[in-house]
C-alpha cells in the first residue's frame, strides 16, 4: 500500500511539473514560432499572390474574430487604395491537412490570387499545387462565396495530374474561404476605412 | 567495474556508437540522413534530451520507484524533446521543416531510454552526464558521417552548415545517384559503413 501511494505520489509530482514547464515554455516561444511561420511558410505565399502591392502585405495585417475563430487578415494596397485581403484556410489534402492562402478584391469579390503554404502532399504530385504557380492562376478572377470545385465534380478547376485529392482539398479550401469571407468582410471593410 | 569518467565518455565515441556498434535507433538514422546537415541538427537534438534526461533520471533514481520506473523516464524524455522541438520551431524553423516528424520521434528512440534505464538509473550524475554526452556525440558524429557520404554521393556536393558548401566534388560531368538520398541508399550506406567499421576494428 505504501509502494503505491508512493508510485501515484511521484507519477503525479513529475507530471505536473513537467506540464507546468512545457506550458510556460509554449507561451514564451509562442511569438517567435508565429513570426517564423508568418516569415518562411505564409509570407512567401502573400508577397507571391500579392504581386504588384505597393505596400508590405505581409506587415500590413490584422486580426478578425469570427466566433471563436481568430483569423489574420493580410492587406494589400494597389493604386493607393487597400482594396485586397489575403486570408489562409485549410483543406484536407492527400497527406494532411493543405494550407491555402487567398487573395480576395473587396470591391467585388473576386479571386485576386491563390497560393498554397504548409502541406505534406507528395512531391511532383501533390506538391505541384504548391511549386506549380499555373495551378493556383485558375482561381484567379473566380468570385469567392461561391462553391469551387474541379472538372471532374462539375467545377471548372482543372485538377492537377495524378493529384486529384490535393486538388480537391484546395478548392475546398477556397470553398470554405468564401464562408469565412462572407461572415467577416463587414469587420474587414470597417477595419480597411481606417487603414490609412 | 568503476571506470573513469574518461572512459565513460569516449566508449560513446567508438566501443558503443549506437549505430554502428549496438545498431541501436536506426530509425532516425536510416529517416534523416538525407543531408548532413540534417544528420548533425538530429544528433544535436538526441544528444541534448540525452544529456538532460539521464542528469534527471539519476538525480531521482533513489525517489523513483522501479515498478513505474520506465514510465517515469518517459515523462522526463518527452518533456525535454517538446522543449528542443519548440525551440528549433523558434529559432531553426527551416531545420524543424526538414526534419519534420522525426524530433517527436526521439522519445521513442530506444538509444536515450536504453541510457536511462541501462545506466542513468544505476549511476551518480557525473558519470551519467559523460555517459549521455559520449554517447549523444558519437550518435551525432555517425549522422553526420552517414549524412556526408549520402549527400556527397547523391547530391555530388556537401553543405556542412547554413552557407558552408562544397559544390561538384567529383566535377561538372558528375552524375549524381539519386537513390543514395532516397531510403534505398540509406540502407546501403548504412551496410557499408557497418562493415568498414567491423574491418578497422578487427586489426
Amino acid at each position: 500500500m505504501k509502494e503505491m501511494i508512493k508510485m501515484v505520489v511521484v507519477l503525479t509530482i513529475l507530471s505536473s511539473f513537467s506540464g507546468g514547464l512545457l506550458a510556460k515554455l509554449k507561451d514564451g516561444t509562442k511569438d517567435r514560432i508565429e513570426m517564423q511561420e508568418l516569415e518562411l511558410v505564409k509570407g512567401p505565399a502573400v508577397r507571391s499572390i500579392m504581386e504588384g502591392a505597393t505596400n508590405d502585405p505581409v506587415s500590413d495585417r490584422f486580426k478578425i474574430t469570427d466566433g471563436d475563430v481568430e483569423h489574420s487578415i493580410f492587406v494589400g494596397v494597389f493604386e493607393s487604395e487597400p482594396s485586397v485581403v489575403a486570408l489562409e484556410t485549410f483543406g484536407s489534402g492527400y497527406g494532411d491537412k493543405v494550407g491555402v492562402m487567398i487573395a480576395v478584391n473587396v470591391n467585388d469579390d473576386k479571386i485576386v490570387g491563390l497560393g498554397v503554404t504548409t502541406h505534406k502532399e507528395t512531391p511532383g504530385l501533390g506538391g505541384n499545387a504548391k511549386d506549380d504557380p499555373s495551378f493556383g492562376a485558375q482561381f484567379k478572377g473566380l468570385t469567392l462565396g461561391e462553391p469551387i470545385k474541379v472538372t471532374k465534380d462539375g467545377g471548372n478547376i482543372n485538377a492537377i495530374g495524378g493529384a486529384t485529392i490535393t486538388s480537391r482539398g484546395v478548392c475546398s479550401a477556397a470553398t470554405q474561404a468564401g464562408t469565412i469571407y462572407k461572415n467577416i468582410k463587414p469587420q474587414v471593410v470597417a477595419k480597411l476605412k481606417d487603414f490609412k | 567495474m568503476a571506470k573513469s569518467i574518461a572512459q565513460e565518455f569516449t566508449k560513446g565515441l567508438w566501443n558503443e556508437i549506437p549505430p554502428f556498434r549496438l545498431v541501436l535507433g536506426l530509425c532516425p538514422v536510416l529517416g534523416v540522413t538525407t543531408s548532413m546537415e540534417n544528420g548533425i541538427g538530429m544528433g544535436l537534438a538526441t544528444t541534448f534530451v540525452l544529456l538532460c534526461s539521464n542528469i534527471l533520471v539519476s538525480l531521482l533514481r533513489s525517489i523513483i520507484p522501479a515498478k513505474v520506473r520506465i514510465a517515469c523516464f518517459i515523462i522526463i524524455i518527452a518533456t525535454f524533446v517538446i522543449v528542443v522541438e519548440l525551440m528549433m520551431q523558434a529559432y531553426a524553423y527551416g531545420l524543424y521543416q526538414s526534419l519534420g516528424v522525426f524530433i517527436p520521434l526521439i522519445v521513442v528512440n530506444c538509444i536515450v531510454l536504453g541510457r536511462a534505464e541501462a545506466f542513468a538509473s544505476k549511476n551518480s550524475i557525473i558519470p551519467s552526464m559523460a555517459d549521455g554526452l559520449g554517447i549523444g556525440i558519437g550518435f551525432t558524429m555517425s549522422l553526420a558521417a552517414l549524412g556526408a557520404v549520402r549527400e556527397i554521393l547523391g547530391k555530388g556536393g556537401l553543405t556542412i552548415w547554413k552557407g558552408i558548401e562544397i559544390n561538384q566534388i567529383f566535377g561538372a560531368s558528375y552524375l549524381p545517384f539519386d537513390f543514395m538520398v532516397q531510403a534505398p541508399g540509406a540502407f546501403i550506406a548504412l551496410g557499408l559503413m557497418l562493415c568498414m567499421m567491423n574491418l578497422v576494428g578487427k586489426k
